[in-house]
């Protein structure tokens, strides 16, 4: 109606001014993630450890304070460029933090890659962020969907499976996973001899738990997080197949799902650039400070976020604060060794980490770290042209 | 009353047409986006206000327009609004051709699920094949022009072309609605046996509503193409069906200005409720205030937002009406 | 596939139609036989999993409950649940149009969803099934078979079977179908149909939070349960006709069939087969298949 319609013309007016960009001494941090929906636990998480640097640092980076500007996705792609238009057109944000969901994350770097804006990526592992998408102004601080499947499949393969069948959901994540798996796999002398999917969100698994049965492979290879991954590691064991055929998945199948997974999820491996019990003095602090902000046990996801907040707090150094030297940003990030909680890390060329890949086993209620499955990989950056 | 929502309807669009001079980059792509879910509100108030169709699967019509944009444009050169534009509309309405064909022969909420069923099918090939290019969606690499004079690239140009869209689908379903077309779809709203009885052969007219209803859902598609630059299935998902459902019955079923007052309420009350500024912390939780401000318009205004002038009128006049009649007929003659 | 895999399939077929049947039954309620679009009826059976978790350990240490005991008092607080929202939500809603119930039970959604966030989190959890329903047993030399999933189903097949009872052999049954059909004609012989809503309407939500509290043990409790739930119910009651009990077992088992088959014979489209089941089966029979009653 007509009142609605003034005051849309009145908020827009007075926002106008707002949004020609102001110089400020703070840098404006936006951030993109889940607040609702399956992944909220996710962008709680990011943010989390995002804001503990930050606090570490007496609330600064380079010198600069920091200003937050938070933009729910809802994971959803269709909204997405709606919603990084706000951080990006009407905040005017320094640098982009975001997000979980890949499909979202994909908008998110389109819309980095046309304005230039920095963008930090601190979970979503689309393969094709640090591929096809890839550019200067654009990092990632987590993982490509590649590098813990890859790992996996040469892990699998040492411990004596020779046929495998994989299982996920059937959406770019899961194919990304199963096919990393099978490069690393097969070249290790294994074979996949089936490739089982079901329809995103469905987790009715009963009738492919059945087909894996009569298919009797040697292991089987997963990708599933969050509920998903619950069900399916319930489902699986009590579907009799834990004991008799090997589970092995990406390291999000048991992680921050072990208290719901319970006795079900006990002695599984999986692979992950994180794990619950590192040991080492850098994650034993970050662990506790954590704990100590927040009452709450850190997870790869507080670890991603806390680590978009050190990229940043390396580059804005580098620049001494001056965000517009892009250049400089980048070469200083990808020159550096970032000491993460997860381990030193440095970044590749397409702006991914170079990292240590875990193999944990699930021991009570935490995913003790058995060794190191695969040191310093990298993912192959497969059609970026950086 | 009619001088008031004629003069109403006028002011909004003039309201519209001189806002980029006041507004901000970020307050123009904001409205274009509304302006196209309006459009998009439109197509689906012409099948559930209009003719009492409430079809649950706009959303694959929309997804549809979109896609064939994107897919069709040229990965080097812009090309042509002329052929696109008409193609992805073209596009959109064949597939409302074909699901109107078979879905018309339920009614009641077996229709509604049916629709439903159809735009599953078409999110399913966006989602699972390779014509879909993928769940994480697809880009548009060149915008369409027009010749040398409108590049929709640039964001004023788009607002303008969006605006003319929706200025010009407006007053042409407004006329249509007038007209004898529009009139059969009212009468077979309103009691479809009693048309059927005086000779007219209802199914042609739900068909032909549901083929433009289509059309113009393909048309807010390609816009949204353009302005995104970027397309991925959850566009076909059912949440977009209802949400576009939501809008049109939150502003008030029955009148074309209720798809734009919808539209744009649905959007304003999204942004308020996000808003940092005026919620802090707790804008995280925005959903509950946007889902008790919906239960409290379904209590307060039966008639929807375009109801809130007359329900002002009568609170004030003291006059006793009951609130929750169903509209009768003829609602469309006032816009 | 060799005939143990065929049987094992099928009773996975069985069970997945009996738990859908579970979940929708609620629908098929409120829906089928009061005629009120619920879209808040995945939010009840997310309310019912949330309070398997979440009750577990207050009643455990109130009077040392299970399992059991911590479904009924969560069916006690279903039941209140449901007579307050159809006092303070619903009531005033029969006269208006369906789709006022629509937009309304849409905002219920987002206040559930958010009520949910704010007091239990954003975690996943699980839920462990009692003591005595835990085991397995053996189907093949690999596969085992959980009981507590044998037993979700004996569950399923009592409620069908009471639900069937109550509304076409007693007394109060014959009252709320008439009231469905007319409202006014049944005021005016006497009989307090605002109580007889409310009862119904209260009996919708437990069953639909009962079945999200019995089926937590095996779906696992996660935001957005709820959502992925709601279609498959619709589905469910509307490919069986709605307002019949026994159409909606028919669709849950079918759409069961459909479902477990699907995805080990037609992977690539098993995400769309229902909805192709349902799109044949309304232009085979427009209005489901079986009529009301």
């Amino acid at each position: 109606m007509k009142l609605v319609r003034t005051s849309l013309l009145v908020a827009c007016a007075l926002a106008a001014p707002l949004a020609m960009g102001q110089n400020t001494a703070k840098i404006k941090i936006g951030l993109m993630l889940p607040y609702t929906g399956t992944y909220a636990a996710l962008g709680n998480a990011i943010e989390n450890g995002f804001r503990l640097y930050v606090e570490e640092r007496g609330g600064k980076i380079a010198g600069r304070e920091v200003e937050y500007v938070k933009v729910d996705d809802e994971s959803d792609p269709s909204k997405a460029t709606d919603n990084v238009n706000k951080l990006v057109k009407r905040d005017n944000v320094d640098v982009l933090v975001g997000t979980v969901h890949s499909g979202v994350a994909m908008v998110m770097a389109k819309v980095a890659k046309d304005t230039g804006t920095l963008l930090i990526i601190p979970n979503a592992g689309a393969d094709a962020v640090t591929g096809p998408m890839c550019a200067p102004n654009i990092f990632r601080s987590s993982f490509s969907s590649y590098q813990p499947a890859y790992a996996m499949g040469e892990v699998a393969a040492k411990k004596g499976g020779k046929k495998a069948v994989t299982i996920t959901h059937k959406y770019a994540a899961g194919d990304e996973s199963v096919r990393a798996f099978r490069e690393a796999f097969e070249k290790n002398g294994g074979q996949v001899i089936k490739d089982l999917n079901l329809p995103f969100p469905s987790v009715e698994y009963q009738a492919l738990l059945t087909e894996i049965a009569s298919l009797k492979p040697d292991l089987v290879y997963t990708f599933f997080a969050g509920g998903a991954a619950v069900k399916f590691v319930k489902d699986y064991a009590a579907a009799g197949l834990k004991k008799s055929i090997p589970l092995y998945g990406a390291g999000f199948l048991t992680d921050g799902t072990l208290d719901a997974q319970g006795a079900d999820a006990e002695g599984l491996f999986t692979t992950l650039h994180y794990a619950d019990s590192l040991g080492t003095p850098r994650d034993n602090s970050f662990r506790l400070a954590y704990a100590k902000t927040y009452k709450l046990q850190p997870d790869v996801y507080a670890v991603q976020g806390y680590d978009a907040a050190q990229i940043l707090g390396i580059g804005a150094t580098a620049v001494k604060g001056d965000l517009s030297k892009k250049a400089e940003f980048a070469t200083a990030v990808e020159a550096a060794k970032i000491d993460s909680p997860r381990g030193v890390f440095t970044l590749s060329k397409a702006h991914n980490p170079v990292q240590d890949i875990y193999l944990r086993q699930v021991v009570g209620k935490e995913n003790k770290v058995m060794g190191v499955a695969i040191k310093g990989l990298a993912d192959p950056a497969r059609g970026c042209r950086m | 009353m009619k001088l008031g929502k004629f003069l109403f309807v006028f002011l909004a669009f003039a309201a519209l047409a001189v806002y980029p001079l006041v507004a901000g980059t970020y307050g123009i792509d904001l409205v274009t986006k509304v302006m196209i879910m309006a459009l998009f509100a439109l197509s689906l108030e012409l099948l559930v206000g209009a003719t009492g169709l409430v079809c649950f699967g706009q959303s694959a019509f929309l997804g549809i327009g979109a896609y064939a944009a994107v897919l069709l444009s040229p990965q080097d050169s812009s090309a042509s609004v002329l052929w696109l534009l008409p193609v992805c509309v073209i596009a959109a309405a064949a597939y409302a051709a074909l699901v109107g064909a078979l879905s018309l022969r339920t009614s009641g909420v077996y229709f509604i699920m049916v629709t439903l069923a159809f735009a599953q099918m078409a999110y399913y090939v966006a989602h699972d094949t390779p014509l879909g290019g993928g769940t994480d969606g697809i880009y548009m690499l060149t915008k369409p022009v027009l010749g040398s004079v409108l590049d929709l690239d640039k964001p004023l140009t788009l607002y303008g072309f969006t605006l003319a869209c929706l200025a010009g689908i407006f007053g042409a379903m407004a006329l249509m609605l007038r007209s004898r077309f529009g009139r059969a779809l009212a009468g077979i709203r309103v009691n479809e046996q009693r048309m059927r009885a005086t000779g007219f052969s209802t199914f042609g007219y739900k068909w032909a509503a549901f083929v433009i209803s289509g059309g113009i859902a393909g048309l807010a598609g390609f816009l949204f193409a353009v302005k995104d630059g970027v397309v991925n299935p959850e566009l076909i998902s059912w949440h977009v069906s209802g949400e576009v459902l939501i809008m049109i019955i939150l502003g008030g079923l029955g009148h074309l200005r209720g798809a734009l007052l919808g539209a744009f309420a649905f959007a304003l009350l999204q942004e308020f409720f996000r808003s940092e500024a005026i919620f802090g912390e707790f804008s995280k939780h925005w959903h509950l205030g946007l889902g008790l401000t919906i239960i409290a318009c379904v209590a307060l205004l039966p008639r929807g937002l375009v109801g809130i002038p007359q329900q002002l009128v009568t609170r004030l006049m003291g006059r006793n009406q009951r609130i929750g009649a169903a509209p009768v007929g003829g609602q469309h003659a006032g816009q | 596939m060799d005939l143990t895999t065929f049987l094992i399939q099928c009773l996975n077929a069985l069970q997945y139609g009996l738990l859908l049947f579970l979940v929708a039954s609620g629908l098929t309620l409120i829906f089928g036989i009061m005629g009120v679009i619920n879209l808040a009826h995945g939010s009840f059976y997310m309310i019912g999993a949330y309070m398997a978790y979440a009750l577990a350990p207050i009643v455990s240490s109130t009077f040392g409950g299970g399992f059991f005991a911590v479904l009924g008092v969560g069916l006690v607080l279903a039941v209140l649940l449901g007579y307050v929202l159809e006092w303070a939500f619903f009531s005033f809603l029969y006269q208006r149009e369906h789709l006022q119930q629509v937009l309304m039970t849409y905002g219920l959604i987002l206040v559930f969803e958010e009520l949910r966030s704010l007091l239990v989190g954003d975690d996943v959890h699980g839920v462990s099934p009692p003591e005595i329903l835990a085991g397995t047993f053996p189907l093949s030399d690999l596969m085992t078979y959980p009981v507590y999933r044998l037993f979700i189903s004996a569950v399923c097949l009592l409620l069908a079977l009471g639900m069937y009872l109550v509304f076409s052999r007693t007394r109060l049954g014959m009252m709320i179908r008439a009231g469905s059909t007319n409202r006014e004609m049944v005021q005016s012989l006497g009989i307090d149909i605002k109580f007889l809503y409310r009862v119904v309407f209260a009996a919708g939500v437990a069953v639909a939070v009962f079945a999200g509290m019995i089926a937590a043990p095996v779906s696992s409790v996660y935001p957005g349960m709820g959502s992925s739930v709601l279609i498959i119910c619709f589905v469910v009651v509307v490919i069986g006709g709605i307002g019949s009990i026994r159409g909606a077992l028919l669709a849950a088992l079918l759409i069961g069939v459909v479902d477990t088959f699907g995805k080990v014979l037609l992977p690539q489209a098993s995400g769309v087969l229902v909805y192709v089941l349902m799109a044949l089966i309304l232009l085979w029979r427009p209005n489901g298949l079986f009529k009301a009653g």
